[in-house]
């Protein structure tokens, strides 16, 4: 999100075109995406129920987080015959995932086309310590944030829109709740601080000073920030931006639901009418079953996905 | 002056960012996600967005019919950026989705490729601006204008901001910088363009 002078690059763009892959053009497409919802899909024909179904872009990637929680195993990057059949089904921008870390994951992704990549929690991290540094990149990046230091630190690193983590996977949505209702709560904190207080939440945030300086100032990320894991049924998506979410990215919610194109049809329209009840009633009216949900406690700790990253 | 009464039509895509370049021209937009919010508006924006989504929710959710009248009856002006302008335009053949086609010119999506083509260029729009920051997201290109369209900007050769009667269409996105001048343009402003202390000087604001 820009504040009112305008977009600010937080960060340094190392790219030699400037023209072409600025930290602005990266943002813009990013805010394209406001108020549409973003799918995830595994094939073409499930983009295809994606797209009619009003999705604003989908999200190639190679098992929906809750068949990855269920089969284990090693999640990487789609391949790339996936996410090609999927870039020529529909004409809505493609979005996919690379694993934490895994630079290389990337720069394929990027060499092929990909309109956004998610270095996502929901892969199997490739790197402990380190994300990716995205500056470098002429794509555009999403990161998911579990708090206001995190969300920071990925923009530093070059992210241009970022997405509550949540638990993935699960079908409920208590834990993006909470991520969401704890970056608005630290944002509003920071915009109450005198100056000289902001070096020292800057530490306590473990995050970049001028991104602290800049959200004190504004009270929103200098980045679109968008709601993520365990949203299953259009009210879900409601509750997350009556939160402050400027839209939502459904993956298991979808394709685990007994009607996909039903339900990803009515969670698109809950994203537009979040602030109308009556209209929610409508929308939520005549949808099947909605996928299994998941109690966080039967989640052992370390097979919590947001725990991946820092 | 007839009193102006802007919205933006809030589906989907940059609709706050040209609400908020209203509201710094003092105007409060409507934010149009009904069939009834139509009603009534003198000046509606169909914002950057997906242009495939837009459609299929302009549809879905019986905006299209309304937004027609309003524009036939003579009462309402309309300005598209980006997936605006295409749904705006008439298309090109076999590209989906249907259009309203209130501008007579093919517009044609996605026309300089996927995410890693897009760019932004300062470009002169003549008399409306001389250095307009002109930001292109998966833009489209405007072909064929009939000669009844007054092309205002060009890029090369290749027109990037046109108008019609009652339709202003931009392939790029005036509403992701500070520059308001295409926005009091479409308002019917007018010239000339004071960038400071204009809030106070606009008479009768919606």
């Amino acid at each position: 999100m820009n504040d009112e002078q305008g977009f600010v690059n937080p960060s340094h763009d190392g790219n030699n075109n400037p023209e072409g892959s600025t930290f602005e053009v990266k943002v813009g497409l990013a805010n394209m995406l406001k108020g549409g919802v973003i799918m995830d899909v595994t094939t073409a024909d499930d983009a295809k129920i994606a797209e009619d179904a009003g999705s604003a872009a989908v999200m190639a990637l190679e098992r929906v987080p809750a068949d990855i929680r269920k089969q284990g195993g090693v999640a990487r990057t789609s391949t790339v015959e996936r996410i090609e059949s999927i870039m020529n089904a529909v004409t809505i921008p493609v979005m996919a995932k690379a694993r934490i870390g895994h630079f290389v994951e990337a720069e394929i992704l990027q060499a092929l086309g990909a309109d956004f990549v998610d270095e996502s929690e929901v892969l199997t991290p490739a790197d402990e310590e380190h994300h990716i540094a995205k500056n470098s990149f002429k794509v555009p990046f999403v990161c998911g944030a579990r708090d206001l230091g995190e969300a920071l630190r990925r923009i530093g690193e070059g992210a241009a829109m970022i997405r509550t983590k949540g638990e993935p996977g699960t079908g409920n949505i208590v834990e993006a709740v909470r991520h969401m209702r704890l970056i608005q709560s630290q944002m509003r904190f920071l915009t109450t601080l005198r100056d000289e207080e902001l070096m020292t939440e800057a530490k306590n945030l473990r995050a970049p000073f001028d991104l602290v300086q800049m959200v004190a100032r504004t009270g929103t990320l200098p980045v679109p920030n968008f709601a993520a894991g365990g949203i299953a049924t259009p009210a879900d998506a409601a509750l997350m931006m009556r939160l402050g979410a400027e839209s939502v990215f459904v993956g298991s919610g979808i394709f685990k639901s007994s009607d996909p194109g039903k339900t990803g049809r009515a969670i698109v329209r809950a994203v537009t009418h979040f602030q109308d009840p009556a209209e929610l009633v409508k929308i939520s009216r005549d949808l099947g079953d909605p996928m299994e949900g998941l109690e966080m406690a039967s989640i052992a700790d370390e097979e919590r996905m947001q725990e991946r990253g820092w | 002056m007839v009193n102006i009464v802007p919205g933006v039509l809030g589906l989907q895509g940059s609709f706050e960012h040209h609400a908020k370049s209203l509201k710094k021209l003092g105007f409060s937009p409507r934010l149009v996600i009904k069939p009834e919010h139509v009603e009534g508006l003198t000046h509606l924006i169909i914002p950057g967005g997906e242009s495939t989504t837009m459609h299929k929710l302009l549809q879905d959710y019986g905006l299209i019919q309304p937004i027609v009248d309003a524009y036939e009856s003579g009462s309402l002006h309309l300005f598209g950026t980006c997936a605006g302008a295409i749904l705006l335009g008439r298309a090109g053949s076999n590209d989906p989705p249907p259009r309203f086609g209130f501008a007579d010119v093919q517009v044609d999506r996605n026309a300089y490729g996927r995410q890693l083509d897009s760019f932004t260029e300062t470009i002169s729009l003549g008399e409306l601006e001389q250095n307009f920051k002109c930001v292109f997201i998966r833009a489209p290109k405007m072909h064929h204008p009939s000669p009844l369209l007054k092309v205002l900007g060009t890029r090369g050769d290749e027109p990037i901001l046109i108008e019609g009667d009652r339709v202003l269409l931009a392939t790029f996105h005036p509403e992701l910088t500070n520059d308001l001048s295409i926005h009091r343009h479409f308002l019917g402003l007018g010239l000339p363009l004071v960038t400071t202390g204009e809030r106070a000087k606009i008479p009768n604001r919606g």
